[in-house]
């Protein structure tokens, strides 16, 4: 089956719940492979990936999906598509077997099939000794896991992964980070993962599409929204500070912010901290204080949303 | 070698056109109350009356002097009219957590992420209950013909009350079609299995108790659409050629039946969504 560089494209798409709307004029495309989508709580990343699957209907714009219309032909969407919900969801009185092999069964599989592929499935998320288990007695780390294995069990060609690591404790939160990169890198599902954790994004995906407040503000590789390499560092000097801080511009160095006596400086490689120091010598500041920042995905966001 | 990359594998096979999903959520949710002791009881339980009307036919059929047993198109009627009380304990128990447990454990969003639409959902839902209700009103109805027939050694009776091939079918497939949608539609209010049928319990007894309330005070059965069993009973005599036994039109009480039945239709669309809005 061919797949089409853009998995999904959204034209102009307006989503109001009542009087509030929850995405406004977006315009994206989601590239194949593993494409991040980030953005805090409220910003919209679970309406566009309901509206993606036909769940929820737009008020205006157009969709697609797989080269498919979303207003004409969901079911089509859905029967290549897995969907993982941000919300604790199986189906009740079942166990983990049962669910993922009734899932795969609501998706078009044979039955003999679909309960072979839920067993695999279930092995290569890690459940392969519980999955005789009731899913009621599951943790919340396993709960998460038996939601990527129904999302699997019918072999999409495109997964959408809602918050697929809340909850989860950091190892088990590594080991499905480790899984989704899996899928992507190895096993070539496209997949969009919907976070509002920025190292999830940076580690898994590529690509990242930023939302906010119901619209798209930033959308490409992470590796060009990021900029160039380089780290930031806060740090406090005694002196005079602007006469520093001209020392720094001229030096090739950024320093976006200055507020309460805290400077933030990002210093491109190959630059390093100890050209800092020699700045600080050469124009008479001490520094007194001088701690690296997060230089990621966080910047990019914070950028984007304007919150700096 | 992670143990992942030795299991997960692309699926090559068949896979079904969308359009069938209703008939897995059907089997599925069958097996699964099958599986419960309670319900195999109610089942079988629901049959002593088709054992009892059996023996009736048998003796009226072997000893002549007993002809005040034999059966005619009222028995039929009135064997309905009985397992009524089956129906009831069958809804109640069967459908009070179709939907509303779907929704208590947020699997809506997971049904309606499949290739099936809302209907396919109701209607594999219906289906389940459907299925139950048949099995204790139209199967031993018609069946209770069948025996009548092998009883009496001729298709005679049957022949001379052809109709009652169809008016079985019709008032056994309203009844169970007004129970199973109104009660889905009950499930799909709420997240709490008790609950609805506690609610469903209610509405049936409720409406019951105000009709038979209006009708002592005022002396007739005029107030009998106000009752959703009583309905019911207009509409099966009726259908079974008797004379309606209250004074309500049997129209009116075919109306508000139709209207219980469009509202349960309203209440499911509304109610089966992968998105609650709540605005």
């Amino acid at each position: 089956m061919s797949t089409p560089s853009a998995v999904a494209r959204l034209d102009r798409v307006t989503v109001s719940y009542g009087t509030n709307a929850a995405l406004r004029e977006v315009d994206a495309v989601f590239e194949s492979g593993a494409v991040g989508l980030l953005g805090p709580n409220g910003s919209g990343k679970s309406t566009m990936l309901k509206a993606l699957l036909g769940l929820v209907v737009p008020d205006r714009g157009q969709m697609r999906v797989l080269d498919l219309d979303v207003a004409r032909e969901p079911l089509e969407i859905r029967a290549r598509l897995g969907y993982m919900p941000e919300n604790d969801a199986h189906i009740p009185g079942m166990n983990a077997v049962s669910f993922v092999g009734y899932c795969g069964q609501l998706a078009g599989l044979p039955a003999t099939d679909a309960m072979r592929r839920a067993h695999e499935v279930l092995h290569y998320v890690g459940l392969g000794e519980a999955r005789y288990r009731n899913l009621e007695t599951y943790s919340t780390g396993m709960k998460q896991r038996i939601k990527l294995a129904q999302a699997l069990v019918h072999d999409p060609d495109l997964l959408f992964l809602d918050e697929p690591t809340n909850g989860m404790d950091p190892a088990g939160r590594d080991e499905m980070l480790a899984l989704i990169q899996d899928l992507a890198e190895r096993k070539s599902v496209n997949l969009i993962l919907s976070s509002h954790l920025l190292p999830d994004v940076e580690q898994a995906c590529r690509h990242v599409v930023v939302m906010d407040r119901g619209t798209v503000v930033a959308n490409g590789p992470i590796a060009e929204l990021k900029g160039p390499s380089g780290r930031l560092y806060e740090l406090r000097v005694k002196g005079e500070a602007e006469s520093f801080l001209r020392a720094v511009r001229a030096a090739g160095m950024e320093s976006p912010e200055h507020e309460d006596g805290t400077l933030r400086v990002f210093v491109p490689e190959p630059l390093g901290p100890r050209d800092l120091f020699q700045l600080a010598e050469r124009e008479g500041v001490q520094v007194r204080h001088l701690k690296p920042s997060l230089s990621t995905l966080e910047d990019v966001f914070a950028r984007a949303v304007g919150e700096e | 070698m992670p143990i992942h990359d030795q299991s997960y594998r692309h699926y090559r096979g068949n896979r079904a056109r969308p359009g069938a999903a209703w008939a897995v959520i059907a089997w599925a949710g069958i097996r699964a109350l099958l599986a419960r002791r309670l319900v195999l009881a109610l089942l079988v339980f629901a049959w002593v009356p088709f054992l009892v009307r059996a023996v009736q036919i048998y003796l009226s059929v072997n000893f002549g002097e007993i002809a005040l047993l034999a059966p005619t198109a009222e028995t039929f009627r009135e064997f309905l009219e009985q397992q009524r009380l089956f129906v009831f304990f069958v809804t109640i128990y069967v459908g009070a957590g179709l939907i509303a447990n779907d929704r208590r454990a947020n699997a809506l969003a997971l049904y309606l992420s499949k290739p099936l639409g809302r209907t396919e959902y109701v209607a594999g839902k219906l289906a389940i209950l459907f299925a139950f209700l048949l099995f204790v009103t139209w199967l031993p109805a018609m069946s209770l013909l069948g025996v009548q027939m092998v009883f009496s050694g001729s298709a005679e009776f049957v022949a001379r009350n052809l109709f009652l091939i169809p008016a079985i079918t019709l008032l056994a497939g309203l009844q169970v079609l007004l129970a199973s949608l109104t009660m889905l539609a009950l499930s799909s209010l709420s997240t709490s299995s008790r609950y609805v049928g506690i609610l469903y319990a209610g509405v049936v007894l409720f409406s019951d108790a105000m009709f038979q309330a209006l009708r002592a005070a005022s002396g007739g059965s005029m107030a009998a659409w106000v009752s959703v069993t009583a309905n019911l009973d207009q509409v099966g005599d009726v259908i079974f050629r008797l004379p309606g036994r209250y004074d309500t039109p049997w129209l009116l009480s075919a109306v508000v039946t139709l209207g219980l039945l469009g509202l349960s239709i309203v209440v499911l669309e509304r109610r089966v969504r992968a998105v609650e809005v709540v605005t």
